[in-house]
């Protein structure tokens, strides 16, 4: 395969495409376990999962079986879920609490900071082996930022802080609009897409298709009444269009005026009931003495799609959202969903804010159904033969909407860049004449 | 014979009755959703009435403090179907087949004017190639209303463990 002809681009004229082979290729989805999933840092879950010693967690990343323990000395670990001696899964609950994990095939036995602390017999085995070296496995690289926790299969992976770039602003904006900090709602929305996972890495950016493909889902909230006014925007950014914006290293955000459009942080909607008023508007009004008027407009009033990439889409419209996806076969994927609340919220709004999520979001919501719907047909699509490309030129040629691909081609970048064994894109933004490589022409 | 045993006879034939009047109308509800008779299902609810279904890894919660798949109001539920039958719910355009294999209806408990009913499903959704078995059991709160019965809480608990490789709950299930 030709990996210089998967993406082609014209700068001056204003076109940008990608080879559909990108979709449809398994020479291509093993390049991407082996350059992007063995190498960049994946999602792994927030910290409020495992509030005390002992708590435990099953993941799978990367398609590998991880569990994710709270130790008793208080840190957070990730283990490999094998055994040592023969290779069973040693935790075998999805969630719990544990000092110990035995494996049931031969019952070795491992604390929950990992340590081999009991081998049935183990005068059976000679000077060479050393208990003390058999304990659990971990992945080479296990981080947080701000509890947000990810895991790397890479020991040489730069670090986290450094790897998130330009998104850390984004999630700050984000986790900083609640003041009493952030908690998982227990609950999971787990549910696939037999379409390849880079088509929900592009759903998760992209606004344009919002209003053809949602009309329900408005045309619902819209029956229910108009929320409160939206203020008079106190800063030009991100202005009525909104912007589409390239983070660095492949992550993106979109953000836009949320208008009247129910915000549980903090702007008042029919769907958010009567009841909530009151919590709502004091809530904005503490953003703005904490942040100051611009800062808790971005926060009260605008939308974020946001995708770090390649594989987590942190939400912030109809609440806040966690999506993880994960690709099984070049033509399937694994995806999992989870919103966070703030920890002082009234059961009232909190059971409003669900209900929010619910109505848009999730498997059996208004909208995203749809959203499934076309990426698989998408996917569908693909085996026609016919046309070899995908389109993302959407205004390449001006200052980015919200509504533009600006953010989908610095993902195609990133994307190349590491399948050709580079980990970083050189250029993340569109390229104008005078604009290039330009900050401000982002901000 | 004595009254007694009158008394006893007709208690046992009340049971048996209802018994069979809630199987019937657990029965004909699922024929009308695989007819796609949507607004004959929406008559069958109560004005207070709720129709959720948990996620699959919490399937004893209250989605009032746990994230669910869906968790709908009469409001919502009118919303669901109007956007069905719009032709822009895409996941249903055009409709899928379905077909609902109901069972083991029993009746739980009987409060006042509620009856608490439990039964099993396995509904099937075909469409675009695919066939998805969707397994679990439903929990009603049935309420007499006029004589007639009415649908006041229906909560389908999936015994899946994800929707997978389904997807989508786009259907009512």
């Amino acid at each position: 395969m030709n990996l210089n002809k998967l993406i082609e681009e014209d700068r001056l004229g204003g076109v940008f495409r990608v080879h559909r082979a990108a979709f449809t290729s398994a020479e291509i989805a093993a390049l991407e376990q082996a350059n992007i999933f063995q190498r960049c840092w994946l999602y792994l879950g927030h910290d409020s999962e495992l509030p005390n010693a002992g708590d435990f967690r099953r993941r799978t990343v990367a398609g590998q079986p991880l569990f994710w323990v709270r130790g008793s000395d208080g840190r957070a670990r990730v283990f490999y879920n094998s055994c040592t001696h023969w290779g069973a899964n040693v935790c075998r609950l999805d969630e719990g609490n544990a000092e110990l994990f035995q494996c049931f095939y031969h019952a070795w036995t491992f604390n929950n900071q990992g340590d081999l602390v009991s081998v049935p017999d183990e005068a059976a085995y000679g000077e060479g082996f050393h208990k003390e070296a058999m304990g659990l496995a971990a992945p080479p690289r296990v981080d947080n930022y701000r509890g947000l926790y990810f895991v790397s299969f890479d020991r040489d992976v730069e670090d986290l802080i450094s790897y998130l770039g330009d998104a850390k602003e984004y999630i700050d904006l984000i986790l900083d609009q609640a003041e009493e900090g952030w908690r998982v709602i227990p609950g999971t929305q787990k549910y696939s897409v037999r379409a390849n996972w880079k088509m929900f890495s592009l759903n998760s950016l992209d606004s344009y298709h919002v209003r053809p493909l949602h009309s329900t889902f408005f045309k619902y909230t819209e029956s229910l009444g108009s929320g409160d006014p939206p203020p008079l925007p106190p800063t030009e950014f991100p202005g009525p269009q909104g912007r589409s914006l390239s983070l660095r290293n492949g992550h993106g955000v979109d953000i836009f005026p949320s208008l009247s459009r129910a915000r549980p942080i903090a702007h008042w909607h029919p769907i958010l009931g009567e009841e909530s008023k009151e919590e709502i508007r004091k809530r904005r009004a503490r953003l703005v003495e904490r942040f100051g008027e611009q800062r808790a407009y971005l926060m009260c009033n605008t939308n974020r799609l946001m995708l770090i990439y390649p594989n987590f889409a942190l939400h912030d419209i109809a609440g806040v959202s966690l999506r993880y996806f994960e690709p099984v076969g070049q033509e399937y994927m694994e995806v999992t969903v989870q919103t966070l609340a703030p920890r002082g919220e009234s059961p009232g709004l909190l059971n409003r804010r669900l209900e929010n999520f619910l109505s848009f979001l999730g498997p059996g919501g208004f909208a995203h159904p749809d959203d499934i719907e076309a990426m698989e047909s998408a996917q569908l699509g693909f085996r026609a033969g016919g046309p070899e490309w995908i389109d993302a030129s959407r205004g390449m040629h001006r200052e980015a909407t919200a509504l533009d691909e600006l953010h989908v081609r610095a993902f195609w970048r990133q994307w190349h860049a590491n399948l050709s064994g580079d980990a970083k894109a050189q250029r993340h933004h569109d390229s104008l004449s005078g604009r290039e490589s330009s900050e401000d022409f982002e901000k | 014979m004595t009254s007694g045993r009158d008394d006893s006879l007709n208690e046992k034939l009340a049971a048996l009755l209802l018994e069979r009047e809630v199987e019937k109308f657990i029965v004909e509800e699922a024929v009308m959703l695989d007819e796609w008779r949507l607004d004959d299902w929406l008559a069958l609810f109560t004005e207070d009435a709720r129709y959720m279904v948990p996620a699959t890894d919490m399937p004893t919660a209250d989605p009032k403090e746990t994230l669910a798949l869906i968790n709908d109001d009469v409001a919502r539920l009118r919303g669901r179907v109007e956007r069905l039958k719009s032709r822009h719910a895409h996941r249903e355009f055009p409709w899928s087949r379905t077909r609902r294999f109901i069972t083991n209806v029993r009746i739980k408990e009987i409060i006042g004017e509620e009856i608490l009913a439990n039964a099993s499903f396995l509904v099937y959704r075909i469409r675009s190639g695919q066939v998805d078995p969707l397994i679990g059991s439903y929990g009603y709160t049935l309420r007499r209303v006029d004589g007639a019965l009415k649908i006041a809480t229906r909560r389908a608990v999936l015994d899946l463990e994800a929707l997978r490789p389904h997807g989508t709950l786009s259907i009512i299930l």
